[in-house]
């Protein structure tokens, strides 16, 4: 009986030691795994909660993004964080009786914010093609419309994207708060902090926001190098993104890029909050409406038909 | 004494009949340069020695790339482009205005266009919005003032849908 | 110190077996190695691999994840006879409803954890380490509701399980407070899964206040007809006693559920098809047809069909006292509901996208094998636990103080 003892805690010892040495060879092995490539897979695996950074940790996740995309694209780029300016509050037009439904302003919007161009193809603006008679019926929106040329008789188009809503209910719903709503009215995603479980986009009602599928595939010598942190900076795979209404250009004063695209004249802009703009004047003088105005979300994108 | 004061006050009565004529607007809406033709300008090179003939016909022999589309059954090209000066418009009132605030003609006959676009909501917007480098463009720069309808254009192709996996057409 | 003895114990008893243990275990092994073969590609990839896209974001992975935590949450109705009513056929078999319980669940859990795109960012929704958007995010409550669903259904018959290998009675007061938690908490994982598809209003489809009703009534049904399945095999391979009766109480009960289920789904279309604003197109969609687009029609009627049939095996005493009815109709249930609840229901909230286009999505491949996988691991697990637990409860595996009669502790009756 104490044989048995002894054989059984002799076991025990030899299996300790064999443990052991399996971790420490485990430890040593790691350590031998290149310095660099660990520090970068630590610090963007750790890396904390964009409100929880200081300046400094900032700094240093600007730095590591622009090496990245220089290694990835061979270009030098420029993220900045650049923050919500005081008195601003972004707001939108969109005159229904001009668009002609010609699509350039989804192209120009994918070149601005670096989206991916195929596998997946990402498009944050959506342009449906509506019967005319009944107004916003979407059960008889066509997507994928494609004739000769443009407008065809008989039908009006209207381009949904994300409506930059005062309630959203993305922000709601996501479970890390890894997309909110900044002081300015921009409804913006940390891609660093998303975990891709797509709740948001179930919770969305305008379809504003797209998904990653797989690793973007962006041509490089299109890539457009100015760049914010919660804007165009090419994203990951398996994380949500969305309009943002171009907050690379809006927070320099400059006009997004599918206004400028916009060759009717469709797309206004500006400040909601300055009276003396043309999106104010736009608001008070014109009959203005929004989509699913019913589910509460106070969207800031406006609708308004001049002719 | 009396001669003084209805003198000045003929001044001054001239001086807001300028203001109301609207002579000060040019400073308001900075606009790029018109969108002329190549070497058309200025038109008075050729038609200074030319005599202004008035009848409504159709020019057979200079212009004849100008189909004019816009309301040719009451107008023609004396209407708005003054007889005695080609380097000028003319209004209804008879004033002449320049082709850099030709939005003047245009606007007598479209005048909520015209307020919309003083106001920054009609037309395309570009570059910036904020301190006062707001720019504007000319209704030309986008419409063709004798054919101003925009013509139906080809669209930029249709997303390629979720079913196309392999994003090739 | 006992736990742990206990637990290197069990290991070495889960390694041994019969012939027919070794090849269940061993199938559902490669079952699970497939499924994971799949899944490093979906991670090396992408979700692109998968057939979900923008318009139905979300697809087979969430269909299953909602039909498991409805099986989890009906382990209560084991829990609920047993220790209100002191019904006792079924109150020794508790354990294995909880166990069984504690595999859905961490089956619920796997399947979230492929569906979500960067599972290297997991630790986000640990509160206090990462960012857990408590109260505000459904999904977040999600989180909490189901690991404290898994602690109770893992501690409570781990612990009930010591004490009876140490051949010691269960302190009661020790472990009576969390039995009786089990049972809010169990509608609660419910509730709060439904809510997590009720509060989006861009889903008219879910957006309906009947959803968390249905969900719980749904749920009643399958989980006790898999007990049902799960018993009878347990009676035949071991010495576990189960009577009949306890299998009928179970069924009559599925038949309450099971009607419950029918009225609040009759309830949903007449206010849909009578009322017919354009909310209707889900419904439309899910069981004539929109637009030409057909995908779910035989699957949604073959559901009902099921549902129907199983519910008057299970209403008729005749056949709910006949072995060989109660089984096909608890097979019609399990089937049916899953067809139902899951891509039933998951589907049609995204079918029109709220532009009004439709996309007809069906799991591809990569999806099949990685929800396959996922089943094989948890009924996997499910096995070891059993394993375990009943030459526990029968008396056969138990701590001995003679050290050298050890191996006479660990026959068993399984052949």
């Amino acid at each position: 009986m104490g044989q048995r003892t002894r054989t059984m805690s002799d076991n025990l010892y030899t299996r300790r030691t064999f443990m052991k040495i399996l971790s420490a060879g485990f430890v040593a092995g790691l350590g031998g795994i290149n310095a660099t490539c660990k520090k970068v897979i630590n610090e963007e695996f750790l890396q904390k909660y964009f409100s929880e950074m200081t300046d400094e940790e900032k700094k240093r996740v600007v730095q590591r993004l622009e090496e990245k995309y220089l290694k990835q694209y061979g270009k030098s780029t420029r993220v900045s964080f650049g923050e919500a300016k005081q008195n601003t509050l972004w707001g939108y037009g969109l005159d229904l009786s001009r668009c002609i439904g010609c699509r350039r302003c989804v192209y120009a919007c994918a070149k601005e914010n670096n989206n991916s161009r195929y596998k997946p193809q990402l498009h944050w603006i959506r342009v449906i093609r509506l019967k005319k008679g009944n107004l916003i019926n979407l059960e008889n929106a066509e997507h994928y419309y494609d004739p000769d040329k443009v407008p065809e008789e008989g039908f009006i188009y209207m381009p949904v994207q994300c409506q930059q809503c005062e309630n959203p209910p993305c922000v709601k719903v996501c479970p890390v708060h890894a997309t909110w709503k900044e002081p300015d009215g921009l409804v913006v995603v940390d891609y660093d902090w998303c975990i891709g479980c797509r709740y948001c986009m179930a919770a969305c009602p305008y379809k504003g926001r797209v998904f990653n599928w797989a690793e973007p595939n962006i041509p490089k010598e299109e890539l457009n190098t100015t760049m914010h942190y919660f804007g165009n900076r090419p994203r990951m795979k398996n994380v949500v993104d969305k309009c943002t209404f171009c907050i690379q250009r809006v927070r320099s004063g400059r006009y997004p890029a599918c206004v400028e695209a916009c060759p009717t004249g469709t797309r206004k802009f500006g400040n909601l909050l300055d009276k003396n703009s043309e999106i104010r004047y736009l608001i008070e003088n014109k009959r203005v409406f929004r989509l699913k105005e019913d589910l509460n979300t106070e969207p800031k994108f406006y609708y308004f038909f001049s002719l | 004494m009396r001669v003084l004061i209805y003198s000045f006050l003929l001044l001054f009565l001239c001086s807001m009949l300028s203001n109301v004529q609207g002579r000060n607007v040019k400073a308001e809406y900075p606009v790029p340069r018109p969108p002329l033709s190549k070497g058309i300008f200025p038109c008075n090179s050729c038609h200074e020695g030319i005599p202004a003939n008035p009848t409504k016909r159709q020019l057979k022999d200079e212009h004849i790339n100008i189909k004019l589309h816009h309301a040719e059954g009451v107008r023609w090209c004396l209407d708005c482009h003054d007889p005695t000066n080609r380097d000028k418009l003319k209004l209804a009132n008879g004033e002449l205005v320049a082709f850099t605030e030709s939005y003047l003609l245009c606007g007598q006959c479209h005048g909520t266009t015209y307020r919309d676009w003083k106001a920054g909501i009609h037309g395309k917007r570009t570059g910036y919005f904020n301190g006062g480098k707001r720019t504007y463009l000319l209704c030309v720069h986008c419409h063709d003032p004798h054919d101003p309808k925009f013509k139906p254009m080809k669209p930029e192709p249709p997303p390629y849908g979720p079913k196309n996996a392999n994003n090739v057409r | 110190m006992e736990a742990w003895r206990f637990f290197k114990k069990t290991l070495v008893l889960v390694m041994k077996g019969s012939l027919a243990y070794y090849a269940w275990c061993i199938f559902l092994l490669a079952v699970t190695f497939l499924g994971l073969k799949f899944y490093i590609a979906q991670l090396d990839q992408g979700l692109i691999i998968t057939n979900m896209r923008d318009q139905v974001s979300w697809g087979l992975y969430i269909a299953n994840f909602t039909y498991l935590v409805g099986i989890a949450a009906a382990a209560v109705l084991l829990v609920i006879p047993a220790y209100i009513y002191h019904f006792d056929p079924i109150k020794e078999i508790v354990v294995f409803g909880e166990l069984f319980s504690a595999s859905s669940i961490i089956m619920a859990l796997m399947f979230v954890f492929v569906d979500i795109g960067r599972p290297d960012r997991f630790w986000h929704l640990i509160p206090f380490i990462g960012k857990l958007a408590f109260p505000d995010s459904l999904l977040a409550w999600d989180v909490l509701v189901l690991n404290g669903y898994l602690f109770l259904n893992i501690f409570v018959p781990v612990y009930i399980l010591v004490r009876s290998y140490y051949q010691k009675e269960p302190n009661k007061r020790a472990v009576v407070p969390f039995i009786l938690l089990s049972i809010p908490w169990a509608v609660g994982i419910h509730t709060v899964t439904a809510f997590l598809y009720n509060g989006l209003a861009a889903r008219p489809f879910w957006n309906a206040s009947i959803l968390a009703p249905r969900f719980l009534a749904s749920a009643f049904c399958s989980g006790p007809a898999i007990i049902i399945i799960i018993f009878q095999v347990i009676r035949k391979i071991s010495k576990v006693k189960i009577e009949n009766e306890a299998l009928f109480k179970i069924a009559e009960l599925i038949s309450y559920a099971m009607f419950l289920n029918l009225f609040l789904l009759g309830a949903e279309i007449y206010k849909e098809y009578y009322s017919n604003t354009i909310h209707l197109a889900p419904l439309t969609y899910l069981y004539q047809g929109l637009q030409g687009h057909k995908t779910l029609v035989p699957w949604i009627w073959t559901s009902l069909s099921m549902n129907l049939v199983a519910f008057f095996i299970f209403l008729i005493p005749k056949t709910r006292k006949y072995l060989l009815t109660l089984n096909i109709g608890s097979i019609l249930i399990i089937v049916g509901v899953w067809i139902e609840k899951g891509i039933g229901f998951v589907l049609p909230g995204f079918i029109p996208d709220p532009l009004g286009e439709i996309y007809e999505y069906m799991p591809n491949t990569t999806e099949i094998a990685v929800s396959l996988g996922i089943w094989a691991l948890g009924l996997l697990i499910f096995t070891l636990f059993m394993r375990v637990a009943i030459p526990i409860e029968t008396g056969i595996f138990f701590h001995s103080k003679q050290k050298t009669q050890k191996s006479s502790n660990d026959t068993l009756l399984i052949p």
